[in-house]
C-alpha cells in the first residue's frame, strides 16, 4: 500500500488520536495553522459526540468598545436601522454587542485577511487595502467622524446632532464626500453597514438579534431545516415561528 | 532538508471533486494512490450537522469553510498598466480548502456543456466567419468533444444522483426538459425537484413570452438514492443553506457524500491531510516529475516520489503550482507567446429583481440548485448574427435561499440604510426574487495568471497575480441576457422589477461566483494549450491537471459537471492507455 508511515490503525478513533496529539482534527471555527498533518487510511475518521459547535457570545459587559464608544455604535446604528412602528432598531436588538464581539475576536484583529504590505490605496476595484484590521478601522474611524462632525457642527460631537444632522453625516460618508483624518471613509461604512445588518439578522447567538425579533419582523423562521411539506404550499404563509440554533426562548422553562 | 519518503504509484494534490473522482479510478486500476490536502478532514454529522449549519454569519459572512486569504491569496489588477495588488479578503470568488474542497459548499448546480462549446473557435469561424472573432479574442477548441465525454457526464451524473429532466435522449427531444442539451444516453437518475413558488411562477412567464423552460438539473437530491458505489444520499429538505454551506442531511453531492466512504476503506489509497504541496520536482531533463515537495504544519518539509502525479485543486491552485514550479512557458500578453497563464476567464453575471404585493414567495424554502431555466440564450443557441458578441448564458430563477443578511431586495431606488430601508425590507422580504443570468466569458490576449513580483504567502512564495476584466464582448452579450430577462420578469405580472445590469470594470469584492477557469488549458497542440486532450502535459508525460484551469474559455453554464466528466475522461485514458505504456498519449 502507498506509504503511510504514521497511519492511523482502524481500530484508533479520533477522539483517542486527539488525546495522543496526532489529530487536530478539523477546527473550522479557528485558524487552521494550528492543526497537525494526518494520515487516513483504511478507516473514515468519526468518533462520537464530536460537534464542531458555534460557542454563545459571552454575557456582561463590552469586551472592545470603551464607554463612549458604545454611545457613537448606539447612535449610528439607530439611524441605519431604527426603531419604527415596524418594530426594534439595530440598537434595541443588541447589535453594538454583535459588533463589539466581533471586534473583540478572530474578525476584529483580520486573522483570516492577508495583511502583508507593501499597501497602496488601489483602485475600487482592488478592495480592502488597508493596513488597519476591523478593530483597529473602528477604532480610528470613530474618532475620525467625531472630528468631522465637530469641524462641520460647531464643535458637536456625533451623538450630540439632531438625527438628520446624523444621517446627513452617514450619508456623506456613504458617498465618500466625508474625508476623514486616517481613515477611507466610505470604505469605513460599508463595512459598518454590513456589519450592523449582519448582527440585526444573524443568529442570536452572536449578541444580536434579540429574541430573534428582526427574523419576526420579516418572516425568517430561522434555522428550521425541514420544509418538505411546504414546498407545495404556493403563496401560503409559513406557520411556524423562527427558532434559533440554541431554541427558542420558551423551551427553556423559567425559575 | 527535505526528509525522502517511499515512492508511491500516483499521488494526488489536493483532494476535493477531482481529487476524489482520480483516487478512486486509479485505485481500482490497481495502484497505490497517496492523496495530500493541504486543509483538515471534515465530515457530515461533526462539522455540517443540522444542529448548527444553518449559520449564515458564521459559514458565510465568517467564511468558515473557505479558503483563509492570510494563508494564500493572490493579486489583482484589471490591466497590466495598473500595480496588482492583494486580494487581502474573499469576495468575487470562495475557493475552497480541506477534505471535499469546493465541492463541500457548492450550490449542486450541475450542467453539461453544449457540444459547440468545446469547438468555441471552429464551430464560430464555420457559422458566421473568421472575421466575427475579434482578434484579440484568444478562444480556442478544446481538442476534445461533447461525444467523448458523454459517457462521462452519464458517470457523473449517476455517481452523484442528479435530479433533473432529460431534453434530449439520443436525439430525441423530451418535453419537459432543455431541448438545446446534447443528446444524452439516458434520463437523469433522479425526477426533477419539487418546484417552489418563485420559479413556478418564472416558468409559466417564459412560457408566456415563448420560451422553454425546464427544472434545473440539481446535485441536491429529490429523493432517496444509492449511487453505484452504494453511497446512500437523503432526499432534500429544502432548508436553504446549500452553497457556502456543508449540507447536513447527506443530500447534496459532494466527495464525502458519493465517494469517499468507500475510497477511504480501501488498502491501496491513502489521504494526508495539513500537507501543503509547494512543488514539482522534475528530473534533469525536465520531461518526467520525479515528485513533490510539501510541507507540514510543523514546518517540515517531505519529498513524495510518484510515478504518476496529478494536479487535482481548484484552478488557482494548480496553475499557481505549476508556475511556482517553473514546469511549462509563461504566457506573454505582449508577444502571445507561451501558454502557462493564459486564457484566465471568469463569468458574468446579472439579474432582474421581481417585487409582489400579493404572493407571498417563502424564499427561505431553497435548494442550491432548486429553480426553472430558459437556454434559448445560451451558448449559440441563437444566432448571433449582427448582434456584436459571441457566447451566451442560461437565465434561470433560481431558489436557493432566503438567508436574511444576504437576501433582502429591495426595490429601485429604496436608500441602502434607514426608514425606508427597513420598511421595503419588512414588505418585501416574502414577496421578492431575483431573475439572474449566468454568461460567459470568452477568453482575450490580456487576461492570464502569472507570479506576482512583489506580494508573497505564507510559506513565502509568489502570489500569483490576476490580470482580469470583462470586455465589451461580456459586457454587449450581458446586457444582451439582462434584457431577455427583464422581458420575463414584467411577464411575470409583478407590481414592479429591479434590474441590476453588470457595468463596469470587474470588481474583486462583491461575490459573483466561484467560476474561475483557465491557466493550465487543454488543445490540440502545445503552442497553443499546457494540456493535451487528455489533460496529460505536453512537456511532462506523467503530470496530469485536472479542474477547470483546463478550460480554455468559460462558457455560460456552472463548470463542476465538465470539470468531473474531463476528470473521468482522463482517468480512462490513464487506466486503458497510460498506465499500458506510460509516455505521451498524444504526439505534439
Amino acid at each position: 500500500m502507498a506509504n503511510t508511515e504514521r497511519a492511523a490503525s482502524p481500530g484508533l478513533n479520533r477522539r483517542a488520536l486527539l488525546t495522543a496529539g496526532i489529530v487536530a482534527g478539523s477546527s473550522l471555527a479557528i485558524s487552521s495553522g494550528s492543526a497537525t498533518a494526518d494520515t487516513i487510511s483504511q478507516q473514515v475518521p468519526w468518533a462520537p459526540g464530536e460537534a464542531n459547535n458555534p460557542a454563545p457570545v459571552a454575557t456582561g459587559g463590552y469586551q472592545f468598545f470603551t464607554q463612549d464608544e458604545v454611545a457613537w455604535v448606539d447612535a449610528v446604528v439607530s439611524r441605519l436601522i431604527p426603531k419604527d412602528e415596524l418594530g426594534p432598531g439595530a440598537r434595541e436588538l443588541g447589535v453594538t454587542v454583535f459588533i463589539d464581539r466581533q471586534l473583540a475576536g478572530a474578525y476584529g484583529r483580520a486573522e483570516r485577511w492577508y495583511m502583508g504590505g507593501p499597501w497602496a490605496k488601489g483602485t475600487e476595484t482592488q478592495g480592502y487595502q488597508s493596513r488597519m484590521a476591523p478593530a483597529q478601522l473602528y477604532r480610528a474611524a470613530i474618532k475620525a467622524v467625531d472630528g468631522y462632525c465637530r469641524n462641520g457642527f460647531g464643535g458637536k460631537a456625533f451623538v450630540d446632532l439632531g438625527a438628520e444632522q446624523q444621517d446627513k453625516v452617514l450619508g456623506d460618508l456613504e458617498e465618500g464626500k466625508a474625508k476623514l483624518e486616517q481613515v477611507d471613509g466610505k470604505a469605513f461604512f460599508k463595512q459598518l453597514l454590513l456589519n450592523t445588518q449582519e448582527g440585526f439578522f444573524a443568529d442570536p447567538l452572536y449578541g444580536g438579534n434579540k429574541n430573534m425579533a428582526a427574523w419576526k419582523m420579516i418572516g425568517f423562521p430561522g434555522a428550521r431545516y425541514d420544509y418538505r411539506d411546504f414546498v407545495s404550499k404556493h403563496g401560503q404563509r409559513y406557520p411556524l415561528p423562527p427558532v434559533s440554533l440554541y431554541g427558542r426562548p420558551h423551551w427553556t422553562p423559567k425559575g | 532538508m527535505a526528509t525522502k519518503l517511499p515512492p508511491v504509484d500516483a499521488l494526488l494534490v489536493g483532494f476535493g471533486w477531482t481529487g476524489a473522482l482520480l483516487g478512486q479510478e486509479l485505485s481500482d486500476a490497481g495502484l497505490n494512490v497517496l492523496a495530500l490536502e493541504r486543509g483538515g478532514w471534515r465530515d457530515t454529522t461533526t462539522d455540517f450537522a443540522t444542529t448548527f449549519i444553518q449559520d449564515e454569519l458564521r459559514y458565510y459572512y465568517r467564511h468558515a469553510l473557505f479558503q483563509e486569504p492570510a494563508r494564500e491569496t493572490l493579486s489583482f489588477r484589471n490591466s497590466r498598466s495598473e500595480t496588482a495588488l492583494p486580494m487581502r479578503q474573499l469576495g468575487s470568488f470562495l475557493p475552497g480548502t480541506g477534505v471535499g474542497g469546493a465541492g463541500i459548499h457548492w450550490n449542486g448546480q450541475n450542467w453539461r456543456f453544449l457540444p459547440s462549446d468545446f469547438l468555441a473557435r471552429s464551430h464560430n469561424t464555420d457559422r458566421y466567419g473568421a472575421a466575427a472573432i475579434p482578434q484579440d479574442m484568444t478562444i480556442q477548441d478544446w481538442g476534445v468533444t461533447y461525444d467523448d465525454l458523454e459517457p462521462y457526464f452519464d458517470k457523473w451524473e449517476y455517481l452523484c444522483g442528479i435530479s433533473g429532466k432529460a431534453g434530449n435522449i439520443k436525439g430525441q427531444i423530451q418535453p419537459g426538459g432543455n431541448p438545446f442539451e446534447g443528446p444524452r444516453t439516458r434520463e437523469y437518475p433522479n425526477p426533477p425537484m419539487e418546484m417552489t413558488y418563485g420559479p413556478t411562477l418564472f416558468a409559466q412567464a417564459a412560457n408566456d413570452v415563448g420560451l422553454k423552460p425546464f427544472p434545473a438539473p440539481s446535485a441536491n437530491m429529490s429523493r432517496a438514492y444509492t449511487n453505484p458505489l452504494g453511497v446512500q444520499l437523503g432526499p432534500c429538505t429544502y432548508c436553504g443553506f446549500c452553497e457556502k454551506f456543508g449540507c447536513g442531511n447527506y443530500s447534496k453531492a459532494s466527495p464525502q457524500t458519493t465517494i469517499l466512504p468507500v475510497l477511504l476503506r480501501k488498502k491501496n489509497f491513502a489521504l494526508k491531510t495539513e500537507c501543503e504541496v509547494i512543488k514539482i520536482n522534475l528530473d534533469s531533463d525536465r520531461k518526467r516529475a520525479v515528485s513533490v515537495t510539501y510541507v507540514d504544519t510543523q514546518g517540515e518539509e517531505y519529498e513524495q516520489p510518484a510515478d504518476l502525479i496529478v494536479l487535482s485543486a481548484f484552478v488557482l491552485h494548480n496553475v499557481h503550482l505549476l508556475l511556482l514550479s517553473g514546469i511549462g512557458t509563461p504566457y506573454d500578453p505582449s508577444t502571445g507567446a507561451g501558454t502557462l497563464g493564459k486564457n484566465y476567464a471568469y463569468q458574468i453575471v446579472s439579474s432582474v429583481d421581481v417585487f409582489y404585493d400579493d404572493k407571498i414567495l417563502n424564499p427561505f424554502i431553497g435548494a442550491g440548485a432548486l429553480g426553472m431555466v430558459v437556454d434559448e440564450f445560451n451558448g449559440d443557441n441563437f444566432d448571433h448574427s449582427n448582434l456584436g458578441f459571441l457566447g451566451g448564458g442560461y437565465i434561470a430563477c433560481w431558489n436557493t435561499n432566503g438567508r436574511p443578511i444576504e437576501t433582502h431586495l429591495v426595490p429601485d431606488g429604496t436608500p441602502k440604510w434607514g426608514a425606508k430601508w427597513k420598511r421595503a425590507v419588512v414588505r418585501d422580504y416574502l414577496r421578492s426574487m431575483s431573475v439572474a443570468t449566468h454568461g460567459a466569458v470568452m477568453s482575450h490576449r490580456g487576461n492570464y495568471l502569472d507570479l506576482d513580483p512583489t506580494y508573497r504567502d505564507f510559506l513565502g512564495r509568489p502570489l500569483m497575480r490576476m490580470t482580469f476584466d470583462y470586455t465589451d464582448n461580456e459586457h454587449r452579450m450581458s446586457d444582451f441576457l439582462t434584457g431577455k430577462a427583464e422581458q420575463i420578469a414584467r411577464a411575470m405580472k409583478p407590481r414592479e422589477i429591479r434590474s441590476n445590469p453588470r457595468k463596469g470594470h470587474y470588481d474583486i469584492t462583491p461575490y459573483q461566483t466561484t467560476h474561475n477557469t483557465g491557466g493550465a488549458i487543454m488543445g490540440s497542440n502545445p503552442r497553443d494549450s499546457v494540456l493535451n486532450r487528455y489533460l496529460q502535459h505536453w512537456d511532462v508525460s506523467n503530470l496530469f491537471v485536472m479542474g477547470s484551469s483546463t478550460f480554455p474559455q468559460n462558457p455560460g453554464y456552472n463548470p463542476t459537471g465538465t470539470v468531473a466528466a474531463l476528470a473521468l475522461w482522463s482517468a480512462q485514458a490513464i487506466r486503458t492507455q497510460y498506465l499500458k505504456n506510460p509516455g505521451p498519449l498524444v504526439q505534439a
